[in-house]
């Protein structure tokens, strides 16, 4: 197999495995490489669905990953509106649907997730939507009109990028969200508070504390969220965005290691030594964190293709990225490195009133964890490489502007 | 069409056809040059499609816009130099025909 002779089958043709593809031919791969996917569509960017795309700033062909020629070009055969429904781990073979066996030498799931369904009564009412998929941000796309009273439930990336989006298409916009603040999984207290300002300062109704108990119809249209606490919002359109699990059935099915993911090692091996898990499916080890974890998004998705790809090329494991995140939302540009586990410290940069700011996280020995950095660009990327490095830099150092980021993270 | 010439850290040329208006990184992704990651797609936000632009060059490609966010991205990249471009922030045209850039060591 390190001679590269074998075939690679890669089920799922998002981020991940188009990722995966691309690298096993960077990395010299001479088999056969088939890269499987459900939707009809060659692989495209998901994060613009709920930004730029959304409001008609970017295209389709801007969309794609890549162009449709690249496959061919690099002798990856692409199989779309393909759904594989069984993995045969003795035969080494994928079933398709349609009854066709796919066999493989080395498999690499990269399945994605699957957002989250909204379970109370009225969520299969028209005008009820989720983000995920091309066709989904199309729905959205043509109802969201100016003076559209939008729904959105769900105060997370997905929730708060669509309200903004929506907000400069002119809709209404109500974000509902069941915790006590926006952004509650991803980041700080300080930095909701925040994003809640912002929005409600541009005209977004935010309700946080906020269970929705029913939507409610007319004509099988969805004409309101009923809360817990008995009001009605109006709505001509609720989005729906409340997570995304794991698409780990298959795994599961074929008796692989899952636990929220597809358990997998440092170099994105799952238990059966021929089969790879890759991006939102896979529970991974973050070794400068010392634990394992699912991670969404697309930085995770690329550093796991090469490592899928480098273990089955015979190369040495990539070097440990630092996860990393980002949103847009209005002219606010959130960018997150690292992750805030064990901290004990919270040092902030910058001015939220006057411009760009940063919240450093630290441990209670200094160590940097995290930072969540807005319009604050250098910020973020000294940030990024204190984290790699595992470097400790005193809180009152990093406190004290006279201190320059370059000092501080060399 | 415009001929980009990528050359990655261990010295291994690659010279691709890159269609007027895309990105100096879209030519990169487009044909499976290898060295620059572009993890967010040309959104500016992550500096992993970061080359350095051959002196030659520099008059006609520029450099980042003071204050731009390029320019904030790159003022910490760890290996910047003063040459240093997100490759994401060069769009092809005619007058660059030719142009010769080169990858870091890693984009992380």
């Amino acid at each position: 197999m390190s001679s590269g002779l074998g075939r690679v089958v890669i089920v799922g043709a998002g981020h991940a495995g188009s990722a995966a593809a691309a690298a096993l031919r960077q990395f010299g791969w001479a088999g056969r490489v088939t890269l499987i996917g459900e939707e009809p569509l060659p692989p495209y960017q998901r994060p613009p669905l709920s930004k730029a795309w959304l409001k008609g700033d970017a295209d389709f062909a801007g969309l794609l990953l890549r162009p449709a020629a690249f496959y061919p070009a690099n002798a990856i055969e692409l199989r779309l509106s393909e759904r594989v429904v069984r993995i045969d781990r003795p035969a080494k073979a994928v079933r398709l649907i349609t009854g066709e066996a796919i066999r493989y030498d080395c498999l690499i799931l990269a399945l994605g997730a699957a957002a989250r369904p909204l379970n109370v009564p009225g969520a299969a009412l028209r005008g009820v939507l989720a983000l995920r998929s091309v066709p989904d941000a199309e729905a959205l796309r043509r109802a969201l009109r100016r003076g559209v009273r939008l729904v959105v439930i769900g105060g997370g990336y997905i929730g708060l990028e669509v309200a903004a989006s929506a907000r400069v298409l002119g809709a209404e916009v109500t974000v509902i969200e069941r915790e006590s603040r926006v952004l509650s999984r991803v980041a700080c207290p300080a930095l909701s508070d925040f994003f809640a300002r912002e929005h409600v300062a541009r005209g977004v109704r935010l309700e946080c504390g906020a269970a929705v108990e029913a939507l409610e119809g007319a004509g099988g249209a969805v004409a309101g969220a009923r809360l817990s606490d008995g009001r009605l919002l109006a709505a001509d359109l609720v989005l729906v965005g409340v997570g995304a699990g794991p698409n780990q059935t298959l795994a599961r099915e074929a008796a692989l290691a899952c636990d929220d993911g597809i358990v997998v090692n440092e170099r994105a091996r799952s238990s059966d030594p021929n089969i790879f898990a890759i991006g939102d499916c896979a529970r991974r080890p973050l070794p400068l964190y010392g634990r394992t974890m699912r991670l969404e998004s697309v930085p995770n998705a690329l550093e796991m293709a090469k490592q899928a790809a480098a273990a089955l090329c015979g190369r040495g494991p990539p070097v440990p990225e630092v996860p990393w995140f980002w949103s847009d939302q209005y002219e606010l540009r959130l960018q997150i490195a690292g992750l805030p586990f064990d901290v004990a410290q919270t040092v902030s940069r910058g001015n939220p009133e006057t411009g760009g700011f940063a919240l450093f996280h630290l441990t209670a020995d200094d160590m940097v964890r995290a930072v969540e950095a807005v319009n604050a660009a250098p910020e973020f990327m000294a940030g990024k490489t204190m984290i790699a490095r595992l470097r400790r830099v005193a809180a009152e150092r990093l406190r004290d502007p006279r201190h320059t980021l370059q000092e501080l993270a060399s | 069409m415009p001929r980009v010439t990528y050359i990655e850290h261990n010295g291994a040329p690659h010279t691709v056809e890159v269609p007027l208006g895309l990105s100096v990184m879209r030519g990169a992704v487009d044909n499976n040059v290898p060295g620059i990651d572009a993890d967010c797609g040309g959104e500016c936000a992550c500096a992993t499609c970061h080359v350095y632009v051959e002196e030659e060059w520099l008059p006609k490609t520029g450099l980042p816009q003071p204050g731009s966010q390029e320019a904030s991205m790159l003022s910490f990249a760890a290996v910047a130099q003063p040459n240093s471009r997100l490759s994401c922030q060069i769009s092809v045209t005619d007058a660059l025909d030719g142009l010769v850039v080169r990858m870091p060591e890693g984009q992380h």
